[in-house]
């Protein structure tokens, strides 16, 4: 199978007032097709780092990123990316901020009947039809975060990006959502490259595990595959010993080998 | 000027706080219908503590009727307070009108606030909107200038290093210092006193408008990117919204402000104005017509600063 997104010897440096600061080095991923990527490491490892290199908000200074074989040369509706703090506009109703979106990518094929149904379609699937017409103040930070996952999809792109998309939420709802998260992953069959700091959720969603090493420099310590079966569910993987495995190896990288001393 | 000068850097924290105000208004029959839904409680309680629902009831109306007491009785209070210092002042110093004449003379101009005998003797009507003409037209041309150079100021670090030290120095200046060069330039008084309006009003629209820009949400802008949208896309779903409170901070300041400066221009300038007529009325020597025209700046002033304060409600997107 061919790699969607080829990232190869990627180095970033940052020029800072202290002098020059590299983020990230010597780092290369493949992620294929359909494949669910998360990136987990200790805070200030540069995992957003990497991710906004894949969104193309920013160049690296060494190395290359493809996605479908061409250059990842700036920030693309095919590389669509749900923010943490979900982003919307808080000026538009949850509809208009899908149709945002959805204008942008399909304005010009299709009319606009066809993009209306598209938004619905994306509201719907995360269970946020019933809020069409409300404005983001007026829903709570995890119906937010939602939205913001229907106007990633509704695009869809090619890969989609999450950066801590669940990191504000509480426990509670952090677990429906990475519940409706898997489902919609399951129906859709989409790409995604995740930033995430919680071992669990990682475990939960991903078919591959990538670890950072602290930085500076930080780059891929190692490589975990999550061989649970999907569809997963939450409540009997908690007593999957082959979850324990992962949750323990996951662990066992972020606290023994790349214990942070400062933090 | 230190009072404008003060307002010209206060920052959108002030519409906050107006905001919070209007709100707190809005809030209060929530409060008075959260009351009233108690009594469908005691109701229950009744049976056991007889009585209870009858006290209760009285209290709640009792409660109404301060809230309704809080809410008027110290404005009044103030009201009254300033009418009677005005009234003991009045009475000592002999010169100034007490407050029963001066009620008698607004009488007699609000009979017939539009009359018109020649340039030099209108009614107080045709003042008040040639002065609020003049504040338009000069606030207009203000806004055209200096909403545009707020956003490129906001929008380019370049142009707001080159710029800052020039506003800096000119925002202290007292608008009517221009007054003579409007004179100068223009040839007449007329737009000469638009022409100082123009530059106070412009200086809290440009700030203003740049901190919107500067302010707008790296996350908005990222949205934006990886949507790829369009400049103009960029512009009117984003960028724009994004600011508009801030503007309207900006304008709000502007309005105040040319309405300050309105009146001291018109003194100087001549013609038809609230300002010229307060001068007017002091050559004539009839002092109640100058308190009442002192009434009258304020009360337009306070329905300026209402208005836009409403038109601010009404466009900010955290209240709607």
């Amino acid at each position: 199978m061919k790699p969607l997104v080829k990232v190869e010897n990627v180095e970033q440096t940052f020029v800072t007032r202290q002098g020059r600061f590299t983020a990230l080095q010597n780092i290369n991923l493949d992620v294929f097709e359909g494949e669910v990527v998360t990136l987990i490491g200790h805070s200030g490892c540069g995992k957003s780092t990497l991710l906004n290199l894949l969104a193309g908000l920013t160049r690296p200074t060494h190395g290359v990123l493809l996605c479908d074989n061409r250059e990842i040369a700036g920030p693309a509706p095919e590389r669509a990316v749900v923010f943490q703090n979900h982003s919307l506009l808080p000026w538009m109703t949850c509809f208009e901020n899908v149709m945002l979106a959805v204008e942008r990518v399909f304005g010009r094929k299709e009319r606009k009947a066809k993009l209306e149904a598209r938004v619905i379609a994306a509201l719907e699937m995360v269970h946020m039809g019933h809020a069409r017409n409300n404005y983001p103040h007026e829903i709570s930070g995890g119906m937010k975060q939602r939205v913001g996952i229907a106007r990633a999809f509704a695009m869809e792109p090619r890969i989609l990006l999450m950066d801590e998309p669940f990191g504000a939420l509480d426990a509670l709802t952090r677990a429906s959502l990475q519940d409706e998260l898997n489902g919609v992953l399951a129906k859709t069959g989409a790409t995604v490259v995740m930033v995430t700091h919680d071992v669990d959720e990682a475990v939960l969603l991903s078919d591959r595990i990538v670890m950072l090493t602290n930085g500076p420099a930080a780059t891929i310590g190692e490589i975990l595959a999550v061989d649970l079966p999907r569809p997963r569910d939450r409540l009997e993987l908690a007593h999957d010993p082959r979850f324990a495995a992962c949750r323990a190896s996951v662990f066992e990288f972020l606290y023994r080998k790349q214990l942070k001393q400062a933090a | 000027m230190g009072a404008i000068a003060l307002k010209l850097v206060e920052k959108p924290s002030a519409a906050a706080s107006g905001e919070a105000a209007v709100q707190a208004e809005v809030m209060e029959p929530e409060i008075s219908t959260a009351a009233k839904s108690v009594p469908a409680a005691a109701q229950n309680v009744g049976g056991v503590q007889p009585g209870g629902k009858q006290s209760l009831r009285r209290g709640l109306a009792g409660e109404h009727l301060g809230e309704f007491a809080k809410a008027v009785i110290p404005p009044l209070c103030g009201m009254a307070l300033m009418i009677g210092l005005w009234a003991l002042v009045a009475l000592k110093s002999g010169a100034i009108p007490g407050p029963g004449a001066t009620w008698d003379a607004a009488g007699k101009l609000f009979a017939d606030p539009f009359y018109s005998n020649g340039p030099n003797d209108q009614g107080i009507g045709w003042n008040v909107l040639s002065s609020l003409q003049r504040v338009g037209i000069g606030f207009g041309f203000a806004a055209l200038v200096g909403i545009p150079l707020g956003f490129l100021l906001g929008r380019f670090a370049f142009m707001s290093r080159m710029l800052d030290p020039v506003i800096s120095l000119l925002r202290p200046v007292s608008p009517l210092a221009w007054l003579p060069i409007g004179l100068l330039v223009f040839k007449r008084a007329d737009p000469a006193a638009t022409w100082t309006i123009f530059i106070c009003s412009i200086w809290p629209m440009i700030l203003n408008t740049a901190e919107g820009v500067r302010r707008v949400p790296q996350d908005y802008l990222n949205v934006a990117r990886v949507l790829a949208l369009p400049e103009s896309k960029v512009m009117t779903s984003i960028l724009f919204p994004a600011v508009l409170p801030y503007m309207l901070t900006g304008i709000r300041l502007s309005i105040g402000t040319a309405w300050l400066v309105i009146v001291a221009a018109e003194m100087l300038t001549g013609g038809v104005g609230i300002g010229f007529w307060v001068w007017d009325e002091w050559n004539n020597l009839k002092v109640e017509h100058i308190i009442v025209a002192i009434f009258v700046i304020g009360i337009v002033g306070l329905l300026l600063e209402q208005m836009l304060l409403l038109l601010a409600k009404r466009f900010s997107y955290e209240s709607r």
